[in-house]
């Protein structure tokens, strides 16, 4: 009896062994190319990366931080000569140069396993082409406006629920010789975030949508109305001057300073104006008011992904490391307010208790009935994306060239969805 | 009799083939490496280019050929039309380098106490970098907090938003670029400077030559092997400008600032650009552009040649 129970522990302890074994026989290198290359979300990846070296001793991992812009055309090179086993890259329409020709490999055995089939439902949407999965989210965040409470509060106001309590707000704002929102729109995207919400606002996702497919024509009449609504805000001078010149980081100072009194961003501008000294009491957030009482509310919640490279040479390990970055606890921990500070992908992880987080999540699952949109420059296809983008920068700075730039767009819109 | 002379004919058989055609082989034997690399890294390369701009390619997927069509497009493309304009606006502003050089090595070309440091001092901005330039600048130029403004308001002038701009913002640039480029003119024209021969000067004062007519009768022609090479690097430098674009607006506002290359660049190679043959086209139209002043500059260099 003694003996059997001792060969049952033996056989035991071998079999956690073989297991142990089976996990730690990862070895060769592991090269991981980020572009997270923002401060905290560095840190934060770098943490991540070394825990999971820690688990996996045989592995010589190597990673590579390249910053977020440059990221965006190196990945063009990197995936055709040098491949890395493992990058970062953008959901949705963002993927489809690589996957259609073929640079990013099929992770849909991945997506097959329990684990991830039943804690990612949500994403993988966002992350399937002609019925495949190309690899796995770490991280996504909701967008809406972020705001001074301290100067809502000297001024007396109220989040607004609906367009006609926004511009009121705005113009107290702006009689209080400040301006409503802070923008820059030097590397254009910015002004991308404004249209996707005004055009959400006006007539609804799917409109959005049809929009990003080319089955409506820019010129058309319900564009436009999008645009009068915009040009209202743009009219009072609700938008701080000289946006054209800065970067959204460089746009930052104004809220800081009090000069402006909110911002349009995506959560990861938390982080930032926390550092410049705007803590809970001073800054808060809320959801973009409706602006057509007769649309389902739709929100922008860019998703960022991980990759496996067609040409990565260690796909077993890479498979390994998207695994672990999905799973529960690590969704929880990089997600968390002291790291990315963003939204986990995981339904078993936890929210951090952080007030913008919270609010996000909420917003995102309860309040966010007509859909989930990527982003601008994502739903768009790119090349549309850099012509109307830019177009929005012109039309911030001289609304009167309007029917101009839908013009030019419509003759880009004939010749990208050919 | 024929047998006369073996010796004659086996040395000259014993001579190999290289031995044989050493005068007219060896030159070539020294430029083989030269040629070699620059029919690799320029002539294939511009054929590819030009090969590539009649295909719809995106640089990742198969390229479909379609003729002139990239071409085409060009001709009706606004774009295209403003980086192309922009381009000759670097062209005819970038030479104000030439003259402005020129100004402050006659300037500087004086013995005084310390004048080595006066001229390094000068020479600075051509050791920095493209970016520190572009960085400096567009700090320069910001619309609240810039230098530029501050002494714009002082002296009673509305503040200017030069970068933000679109019918300023090129110049503003350019006079970025031109900080540099009349350092590099300035050395140019310092060891030119170097090289007057005295004697004519003396000549000159004794048929009383001075100021204006000195320099322009006596001290410019001397020059002119400087003033050459200054407008060939002012000329290229212009065709080349793109990092000061790129730091400084990055094209905008709304594109108004690019120029060829930076066009190039964006449809072919930045963040949203995968038209491989598109950009090609653009690629070709700068080259025959370049074509242009390359010719002259070939062309007004063999001419020297042969007047010697």
């Amino acid at each position: 009896m003694r003996f059997t129970t001792k060969s049952m522990l033996m056989a035991l302890a071998g079999s956690t062994m073989l297991a142990g074994a089976a996990s730690a026989e990862l070895t060769g290198e592991l090269k991981i190319f980020l572009d997270t290359s923002n401060p905290a979300p560095r840190a934060t990846m770098e943490k991540m990366i070394a825990d999971f070296g820690a688990e996996h001793p045989g592995l010589e991992i190597s990673t590579t931080v390249i910053d977020r812009e440059a990221y965006k055309t190196q990945i063009r090179n990197f995936l055709t000569a040098d491949s890395p086993d493992v990058a970062t890259w953008y959901a949705a329409n963002r993927m489809t140069p690589y996957v259609s020709a073929g640079l990013f490999e099929d992770v849909s055995d991945l997506w097959a396993e329990p684990e991830i089939a039943e804690n990612l439902a949500s994403t993988k949407g966002a992350m399937t082409i002609d019925g495949k999965q190309w690899g796995v989210p770490y991280t996504y965040y909701q967008w809406g406006i972020y705001y001074r409470k301290d100067i809502y509060e000297e001024l007396g106001l109220n989040e607004p629920a609906n367009f006609d309590e926004m511009k009121s707000n705005c113009q107290a704002i702006i009689d209080s010789g400040r301006k409503c929102y802070t923008i820059g729109t030097k590397f254009l995207w910015t002004a991308g975030g404004w249209f996707d919400y005004l055009n959400m606002r006006t007539h609804g996702f799917d409109f959005h949508m049809e929009l990003a497919q080319g089955n409506v024509k820019w010129t058309d009449d319900r564009v436009k109305e999008t645009f009068a609504n915009w040009r209202q805000l743009i009219d009072m001078g609700a938008f701080v001057d000289n946006h054209q010149n800065y970067s959204w980081q460089e746009s930052l100072p104004f809220i800081v300073n009090g000069e402006a009194a909110a911002i349009l961003k995506g959560n990861f501008a938390v982080a930032p104006l926390r550092e410049a000294g705007l803590d809970d009491s001073k800054l808060d957030f809320y959801q973009f008011p409706a602006i057509n009482p007769n649309v389902e509310l739709a929100e922008d919640a860019p998703t960022d992904t991980f990759h496996i490279p067609a040409n990565a040479s260690n796909k077993e390990a890479a498979r390994e490391f998207l695994r672990f970055v999905v799973s529960a606890n690590v969704q929880t921990e990089i997600n968390n307010g002291a790291n990315l500070g963003q939204l986990p992908v995981n339904a078993g992880s936890a929210v951090d208790d952080d007030k913008f987080l919270n609010e996000g999540f909420t917003m995102l699952s309860e309040n966010s009935p007509g859909g989930v949109a990527q982003f601008f420059d994502r739903d768009f296809p790119a090349e549309m994306a850099a012509e109307a983008m830019q177009g929005l920068q012109e039309f911030m700075v001289f609304p009167d060239n309007l029917d101009d730039i839908l013009a030019r767009l419509e003759k880009v819109q004939d010749r990208v969805y050919k | 009799m024929t047998a006369t002379d073996p010796t004659i004919a086996s040395a000259k058989s014993e001579r190999g083939w290289y031995k044989r055609n050493e005068i007219a082989v060896t030159p070539w034997l020294f430029l083989a490496p030269a040629i070699l690399f620059f029919a690799f890294y320029v002539i294939w390369p511009i054929y590819q280019s030009i090969a590539i701009s009649f295909y719809d390619w995106d640089g990742l997927g198969e390229a479909q050929y379609v003729g002139m069509a990239n071409y085409v497009e060009l001709m009706d493309d606004s774009a295209f039309e403003v980086s192309l304009w922009n381009n000759f606006k670097w062209l005819l502003f970038y030479l104000l380098a030439i003259p402005g050089g020129l100004f402050i090595a006659l300037f500087l070309n004086q013995t005084v106490t310390g004048i080595r440091i006066y001229k390094s001092l000068f020479f600075f901005p051509f050791v920095l970098s493209q970016v520190v330039v572009g960085l400096v600048f567009s700090w320069f130029y910001l619309p609240n907090e810039g230098l530029l403004n501050g002494v714009l308001g002082l002296v009673g002038l509305g503040p200017v938003n030069v970068l933000g701009d679109p019918t300023m913002a090129t110049y503003g640039i350019i006079a970025a670029g031109l900080w540099p480029q009349t350092a590099y003119c300035m050395i140019l024209y310092l060891t030119g400077l170097n090289a007057v021969d005295p004697e004519q000067i003396e000549a000159g004062r004794l048929d009383n030559a001075k100021g204006w007519k000195m320099l322009w009768y006596i001290i410019i022609p001397q020059l002119k092997p400087a003033t050459f090479i200054a407008f060939v690097v002012t000329i290229i430098g212009a065709l080349r400008s793109f990092d000061l674009i790129s730091i400084m607006t990055n094209g905008g506002p709304f594109g108004q600032t690019r120029v060829l290359s930076f066009y190039m660049f964006e449809k072919a190679l930045s963040e949203y650009g995968f038209r491989m043959g598109y950009g090609a086209a653009i690629a070709v139209v700068l080259f025959l552009i370049m074509l242009v002043f390359i010719a002259y500059f070939l062309w007004s260099m063999w001419s020297e040649e042969k007047g010697r």
